[in-house]
């Protein structure tokens, strides 16, 4: 019975006409998963007047575009969205259908999985095609990020997963590359279930909270003094991270209590977090050792946040820091 | 009106210690909670049987000891509680909990279900919008504000950037999130009624319309097939070189662990 169902499938999520991040790191997914298939991708993308954004999803990896555009999709509501995506699984049968696990895709996920009866894994940080049965092992974290889970959906399909941001690497866009666009034809239907958005409410500023940061940036006594937090900014912009601290740049008055990293401030676990001139008192690590990843900058060899650092730079971070800064910059520019 | 709210025991994770010369999960002495989420939920739904007067009925299903969070809802003020617990329901993933939950509310009587967003042992956010789909109920998830408005219920439902002011009518399932509110205390004339004069209503697989092939392991579209404590952590590496060397260095770990 699941031997009809073919393809891997992603949600396009788009908000405001544009495409999310994570959108197309799904995509990059996909084609590793569709070459261990032998089969190819397919993103799906629903909105209102979205048509455009169809070759964008070709050039980052789709060999096909499912495309539906209705008045009633330019904002994101539960019933809509599941119906059409429901429909479409059940016209074309998608081996696989990866969703970004974002607020939308959290929504939109079980509610789908519920009506097409089949499993859904939330949040997955790993995706494999199992080699003998070419199944798809997920892999999520539990327990608070204590445990790490392999999950499997055997005997339904789609075998569906929520993928978190940040985690999958999108390919390379491909200007020219071509693609298949289908309209898909349907006629939604209004029920129950339909709700109002009677206003939304954009956040000009979110406060950030340094816990939800998925990279940060943390600066210490070596910084020598607030000015020189400028340099921990420019680093944060070019690589999408967040300004943190020690408590001695705390103590100091150079930084908010805030964003302090430790024992008296917050517990942080970022994928990657770099402590630049923090020598790495105990109480600092408490805040900061389980990040995925360390980057450590420190002139002093012997510093103890070494011990505790993926990568250890012993240097002076006045002239190293700039510099990555650039090296980052002009990286992110060869990959857009 | 009626509500319905339903919560999870589950293990405070912020407790949960990984055993270091081992690499397995802690579990003795770590504390079990009313899930956070859920906690705010219930609130939530006190604080609408404040103003209303609603009837605020509290569901869980889990093993035995979960009574005790039950207990914790009826201290808060809610009016009735139930128990769904049987073997038979053991194993279920998301898809079959959520099955069951609502087989369990389809026996009572609702015009608002309220669930937390997620519970913190498993992070998923699914058998909200699951159980809503079960239901046949419209959902919306993430709620930061719910206000009840005649037979209409109006949500500040949170996305990533923006929220959306959602009106709906009701019946409806709403999921919550621990910023909702700050949940009131039990109050000791409370505790003392909820051990002494209330009643743990509980409910076994014989008194649940849900079929068998949708609840349980074998109802779990899902399983585990393995599970295994995130890596200890080796010590790392350490260079000192030239200003350059550095750079290189680290924009090439960055590839290395897809960052970059």
């Amino acid at each position: 019975m699941t031997k009809e169902y073919k393809g891997v499938y992603t949600f396009a999520e788009q908000v405001d006409g544009e495409l999310t991040g994570v959108s197309l790191e799904l995509l990059g997914k996909a084609g590793d998963l569709a070459a261990d298939l032998d089969t190819d991708v397919t993103a799906i993308l629903l909105g209102k007047d979205v048509a455009d954004l169809a070759k964008v999803l070709v050039e980052f990896g789709a060999d096909r575009v499912i495309l539906y555009e209705n008045d009633e999709l330019e904002l994101y509501t539960t019933e809509p969205y599941t119906q059409v995506v429901a429909a479409i699984i059940e016209e074309y049968k998608p081996e696989i259908l990866l969703i970004g696990a974002t607020a939308i895709g959290r929504d939109l996920g079980p509610r789908i999985a519920g009506r097409v009866h089949t499993g859904l894994t939330a949040d997955c940080t790993k995706l494999d095609i199992q080699e003998e049965s070419k199944n798809l092992l997920m892999t999520r974290p539990a327990f608070g990020g204590n445990l790490m889970a392999e999950i499997l959906c055997e005997n339904h399909r789609p075998q569906m997963a929520t993928v978190r941001p940040g985690v999958m690497v999108r390919k390379i866009r491909e200007e020219n590359r071509t693609g298949e666009i289908i309209n898909f034809d349907y006629e939604l239907e209004r029920n129950n279930k339909f709700v109002t958005v009677e206003e939304v409410i954009k956040q000009t500023k979110s406060k950030i909270e340094i816990q939800d940061a998925d990279i940060l940036i943390s600066g210490g006594r070596g910084l020598g003094g607030p000015e020189n937090f400028a340099i921990l900014q420019d680093l944060a912009e070019a690589i999408g991270g967040e300004v943190s601290g020690s408590r001695a740049a705390v103590d100091s008055g150079w930084i908010d209590k805030d964003v302090q990293v430790g024992q008296t401030g917050k517990t942080v676990r970022p994928t990657l977090y770099f402590a630049i001139g923090i020598s790495g008192a105990i109480q600092h690590m408490a805040g900061m050792e389980e990040s995925d990843y360390i980057i450590a900058i420190n002139k002093d060899p012997n510093a103890l946040i070494f011990n505790v650092a993926d990568v250890g730079i012993v240097g002076d971070l006045f002239e190293i820091v700039p510099k990555l800064t650039e090296s980052i910059k002009a990286e992110r520019a060869k990959q857009d | 009106m009626n509500i319905v709210v339903c919560v999870k025991q589950v293990p405070d994770t912020n407790e949960v210690r990984i055993d270091p010369v081992k690499g397995t999960l802690i579990r003795e002495g770590v504390p079990s909670i009313m899930n956070p989420d859920d906690k705010a939920g219930l609130e939530a739904a006190l604080r609408i049987k404040d103003k209303t007067g609603a009837k605020v009925s509290v569901i869980t299903m889990g093993p035995l000891q979960a009574e005790e969070i039950l207990r914790e809802a009826l201290a808060m003020g809610a009016d009735d509680v139930y128990l769904v617990t049987d073997r038979a329901f053991g194993g279920a993933d998301t898809w079959a909990t959520s099955s069951t939950l609502a087989g369990a509310i389809s026996k009572l009587d609702y015009d608002l279900i309220i669930t937390g967003r997620q519970a913190i042992d498993g992070d998923t956010a699914q058998v909200g919008p699951e159980t809503a789909e079960h239901l046949d109920l419209p959902n919306i998830s993430y709620a930061q504000e719910i206000e009840v408005d005649g037979d209409e219920v109006v949500v500040l439902r949170q996305y990533d950037d923006r929220s959306h002011r959602v009106r709906a009518k009701l019946p409806v399932l709403v999921t919550a999130l621990s910023e909702l509110n700050k949940p009131r205390y039990m109050t000791p004339g409370g505790i003392f009624d909820a051990y002494r004069e209330k009643e743990v209503v509980q409910w076994v697989r014989e008194d649940i319309p849900v079929e068998d092939e949708n609840i349980g392991l074998s109802g779990s579209p899902t399983r585990v097939s393995k599970s295994f404590p995130k890596a200890v952590k080796e010590p790392g590496m350490k260079i000192e070189e030239g200003v350059e060397e550095s750079v290189q260095f680290i924009v090439d770990k960055l590839k290395e662990t897809y960052i970059l």
